[in-house]
Parts: C-alpha cells; sequence; structure tokens
C-alpha cells in the first residue's frame, strides 16, 4: 500500500467536492434542516442536551451519505476517465480508500459547525462532556459505515441515480433493522440487532465505547470497502 | 525488444475481439495499428496498457509481464485513451501535476515535468483554464501532455488526432514524430496518410486477427505485384472504348484496361499489370503509332488505401 497515492486521490477529491457546489449544498441543507430540529425543540424540553443532534443526523445521513459518495466512482465509469486511473500504477484499493477518506472528511466539515450547537447549550445549562463525545464518536463511525456502502454502490454502476437509489436501499435496511425486531423471532432477532447499525450508535452515543461495537463499526467500513475494491477488480477482468 | 505480444486473445462474453494476435515492437519504433472499426485496435491497446486482461496469451512490455508485473508495465507506459477522457472540472495545471502524481513522478521533478510539457504541447495560454472550457483540439493536447508527463518509454495513442481539425492535425503528427524518436511508440488510426506520414511500420488488424505486418514499402510491394497506370488520349470520336482497348491489350503484361471518363474523344484509362514491368515505353509507342494524342500518362504506387480495402473488406 503507498499512503502517497491514496493522499493524491483524497486530496483531488475533497478538491473537487469544495471546488463545485456539492460540498455546500450538503452543508447548508444538513445545516438548515437539523437547526430546525433543534431549535425549536430546545427550550420547549428545557433539557441541556445535543439528543437532536444525534438522533436526527443518522437519519439525515441516510440521504446525505449516497448523494454526497454517488459521482465518486459513477462518474469516473461513465466519462471514461476510469481508465485513466486504471492505467497509473496505483491499485483499486488506494482509490476506494481515498476516495472514501475524502468523503468521510467532508462529511466531518459538516459536522463540525454543530459544535455551536454544544458551545450554546453548554453554556447555558450543564451538559454532560462524556455523551456529547461520544455521540459525535458514534456519528463519525455510523457516517462512515453509510459513506463506505455508498462508496460501494458507486461503484457498481456508471449511473449516478442508480447509485444513490442502490446506496440508500442498503443503508436504510441497515438503519431500519433493530426498528423491525419485534416482529421478528428471538433467535433472529439478536443476531439482526448486532448487524444493525442503530443498536451500536445508541450505546455509543449513552457515553459507552465498548471494543465491541467499535469492531461491528469498523469491519463494517472495510467490509464494504473490501467490496468496492472487488467490483473495479472485477471490471478489469471482465 | 520494446513490446512483445504473444498470441493474445480476448473475449467479451462469447464474443472474440482479439483473436491469437502475436507482433513485436522495437525501442525507438512508431507503429501504425491499423483496422476497421471493431477490429480490435482499442481492445488489444487496453490490454497492453493494463486497462483489461487478456483472456489468454501473454503481453510483455520492457521484460514485464502485464500480468505479474503490471504496476511496472504501467509506471513505463504513457497511454492516450480513444475519447481522451479528461477531468473537465480541473484546470491544466491541476490535471498534469495529479497524473504526475499518480504516476510516480518524484515531487522535487513535478514542476519541471509539467513546465515542459506545457511548453511541448504548446499549452502556454491556457494553463490556468479549467478542461472543460477548451475546445477539442486543446483538451487533446492536455491529454498527450498527461500521456506523456513521466517522461514514458512507450507511448500508446488510440487515434491520438481524431477531431482535429487539419492544422492540429500537422502539429500533433510532428509531435509525435519529435518523440518517435527517443520512444517506442504505438498509434491507432483509421486516417491512412497519418500512418504514411509518421508511422516506420503498420499492423493492420481485422476482425481480431492480424492481416498485414510489415513497413509500409513491403506492403505495396507484396500485396500489389503488379502497377496501375493511368493514361489519357485523344483520339478521333469514332474509336470507341473497346476498339482502343483491344489495341491496348496488345502489349503483354497488361491484364485489365478500364475507362474512368471519356469527353469529346478525350478517354482516360486506368491500366493494370500483372507484374512490374515498366510498359509506359510501349503505351507511349502504341500512341505514337497509332497517332493518338497523348496526353497524360503516368504511374499510380498502390496507397495504403488500397492495401487496406483490400486487407479488410
Amino acid at each position: 500500500m503507498k499512503f502517497a497515492n491514496i493522499k493524491f486521490i483524497f486530496r483531488k477529491e475533497l478538491r473537487s467536492f469544495f471546488n463545485s457546489p456539492i460540498a455546500y449544498i450538503v452543508i447548508v441543507v444538513y445545516l438548515t434542516i437539523l437547526g430546525w430540529f433543534f431549535v425549536s425543540n430546545l427550550f420547549l424540553n428545557n433539557m441541556s442536551t445535543l439528543r437532536t443532534v444525534f438522533e436526527m443526523t443518522p437519519f439525515l445521513l441516510l440521504f446525505f451519505a449516497p448523494a454526497i459518495t454517488m459521482r465518486l466512482i459513477s462518474e469516473e465509469k461513465k466519462s471514461g476517465t476510469l481508465e485513466l486511473l486504471f492505467t497509473k500504477p496505483i491499485k483499486e484499493y488506494e482509490i476506494v480508500i481515498g476516495k472514501f477518506l475524502a468523503a468521510w472528511v467532508l462529511y466531518f466539515f459538516t459536522l463540525l459547525p454543530t459544535l455551536c450547537y454544544y458551545i450554546t447549550v453548554a453554556s447555558i445549562g450543564t451538559l454532560d462532556t462524556g455523551t456529547v463525545i461520544g455521540g459525535y464518536l458514534g456519528l463519525l463511525l455510523v457516517g462512515a459505515v453509510f459513506l463506505g456502502i455508498s462508496v460501494f454502490g458507486s461503484a457498481l454502476t456508471e449511473n449516478q441515480v442508480v447509485a444513490f437509489i442502490i446506496s440508500l436501499f442498503i443503508v436504510f435496511i441497515l438503519f431500519m433493522l433493530d426498528k423491525v425486531l419485534f416482529y421478528l423471532p428471538t433467535q433472529l432477532a439478536t443476531i439482526l440487532e448486532y448487524v444493525s447499525v442503530d443498536y451500536h450508535f445508541s450505546n455509543i452515543a449513552r457515553g459507552v465505547i465498548d471494543t465491541r461495537d467499535l469492531i461491528y463499526y469498523l469491519s463494517m467500513i472495510g467490509f464494504s470497502l473490501l467490496l468496492a475494491t472487488n467490483v473495479l477488480q472485477k471490471r478489469r477482468i471482465a | 525488444m520494446s513490446i512483445l505480444v504473444n498470441n493474445l486473445t480476448k473475449y467479451y462474453g462469447d464474443a472474440k475481439a482479439v483473436d491469437g494476435i502475436t507482433f513485436e515492437v522495437h525501442s525507438g519504433e512508431i507503429l501504425g495499428f491499423l483496422g476497421p472499426n471493431g477490429a480490435g485496435k482499442t481492445t488489444t491497446m487496453r490490454i497492453i496498457t493494463c486497462y483489461l486482461s487478456p483472456s489468454s496469451g501473454s503481453v510483455k512490455v520492457e521484460g514485464h509481464d502485464i500480468q505479474t508485473d503490471s504496476l511496472a508495465v504501467r509506471k513505463l507506459v504513457g497511454y492516450l485513451p480513444e475519447q481522451n477522457p479528461l477531468y473537465l472540472d480541473m484546470n491544466v495545471l491541476e490535471y498534469l501535476e495529479y497524473t504526475a502524481q499518480l504516476q510516480g513522478v518524484p515531487k522535487s521533478l513535478i514542476p519541471r515535468r509539467m513546465k515542459d510539457m506545457v511548453e511541448a504541447c504548446g499549452l502556454g495560454e491556457m494553463k490556468h483554464k479549467d478542461i472543460g472550457q477548451l475546445s477539442k483540439g486543446f483538451r487533446q493536447r492536455v491529454g498527450l501532455a498527461a500521456a506523456m508527463i513521466h517522461d514514458p518509454k512507450v507511448l500508446i495513442m488510440d487515434e491520438p488526432t481524431s477531431g482535429l481539425d487539419p492544422n492540429q492535425i500537422v502539429e500533433i503528427r510532428s509531435l509525435i514524430q519529435e518523440l518517435g524518436k527517443q520512444k517506442t511508440v504505438i498509434l491507432s488510426t483509421h486516417i491512412l496518410p497519418e500512418v504514411q506520414a509518421t508511422c516506420g511500420r503498420v499492423v493492420i488488424i481485422n476482425r481480431g486477427k492480424i492481416v498485414a505486418d510489415g513497413p509500409i514499402a513491403d506492403l505495396q510491394r507484396s500485396l500489389h505485384g503488379g502497377e496501375k497506370i493511368i493514361l489519357e488520349v485523344e483520339v478521333p470520336e469514332e474509336q470507341s472504348f473497346e476498339m482502343i482497348s483491344v489495341q491496348v491489350k496488345q502489349i503483354p503484361a497488361i491484364e485489365t484496361v478500364s475507362l474512368i471518363n471519356e469527353r469529346n474523344g478525350v478517354k482516360r484509362f486506368s491500366v493494370e499489370t500483372s507484374d512490374a514491368t515498366d510498359i509506359r515505353k510501349d503505351l507511349f509507342n502504341l500512341c505514337v503509332e497509332k497517332r493518338w494524342g497523348l496526353l497524360e500518362l503516368h504511374r499510380i504506387q498502390t496507397s495504403l488505401e488500397d492495401i487496406f480495402r483490400q486487407l479488410t473488406s
């Protein structure tokens, strides 16, 4: 693995996010929706908590993650620039990781302004810092899983809309799994619960950082990027 | 030997795109790769550049196998793909830098290489513009500049002059010739004069198979044994084509005589011989003897177009 190659891909993709309207639209729309939900309830509930941020963000991410990543690979396929990348001395996974990291850093910049809420709430009430740190860590990990899956979705097709819908579909299932659990037999439910993104998120968001949850997230990210790499390698052989 | 293609075959599903082709390219040679659309040119080039893997057979570039030592091959090769795909949202310098980085050009050399390429490809005025704003000719130059940014030993270009105007074609051609002095070049095209102007050797491929391989002059000689002569004479109106044709055919070695056009007693023929004997003198003597007014008499060399058509239709 050459970190330099990952860095080159990463920098190029991040620059093209911020050179195009994508980054700004994502940041503005996310903050607008989140801000509305956050502020409208804040004084009504009269509780010093960032729960709205941590509850709403995974839900918004269902749409934002596929939207951010849908063009990452599919556009290269469509415009033919994948041929340029594939004939350079770099490996497929370096491409995938570089692109994934760029999307993740964009997501990080999207979350960053929500620290204003933290400052606001912390200054007018007492806030449990542990849950806040846990919550943000959880958000970064959930985001990484969703983005990883969406990178895979983007690798599957040269059509961005199709990539968006496939990614949305997979991410939606992972997100909804533990909300339908009580319809299912107990044995099955425990397995599905483990696969569910939300279940692990709620653990971390409580401020409990358990290695089991971390392992879950890291393996989900690794697995989805592996799948994306595989799709690209298959294309070379086809 | 710079490039060795050995018994290369490529299937797309059930369709055979390339069917057991074998050829080699020497260092410092410019090879023209010809063939009708769908003959397998692009597929072959994509395999040599490691974009696709072969179904069977092998390719070695400067001694490195494209399958077992793919990264080394990709480092050595500069490639200009068929449609010249580019990142339209990057400006010229950004794009050249990105390409140089991915090709593994050492950081300290990148500014020099970029400057050299901008100069060599005449991109000086465009270097800060987004590629999306450039005309097709300039995009082609950007593609070429990027393909050569790492000073590759081997340059592979798929239709490098497609979509350019005649002036640009001449420019790109001379650029290729300039480069060909130090590099191994393969270029595909179906513009035949281009091959005649730039390539020392051609490989003609049809339906996935090689149908000819050699220097252009050799191909011309081997494929068309005879010669073609254009003859224009002024004869009395009452003499028909058939009458003249019979008389002309009395010269030995003439195989066919055909009428090209006829106007006010001026008849234009094309005469073909079965071997390489020069019959121009005989034709001249015939005209003198019959008192035909000889207006034109010249020999036509078999053009690459003829070879191409003979081999691929």
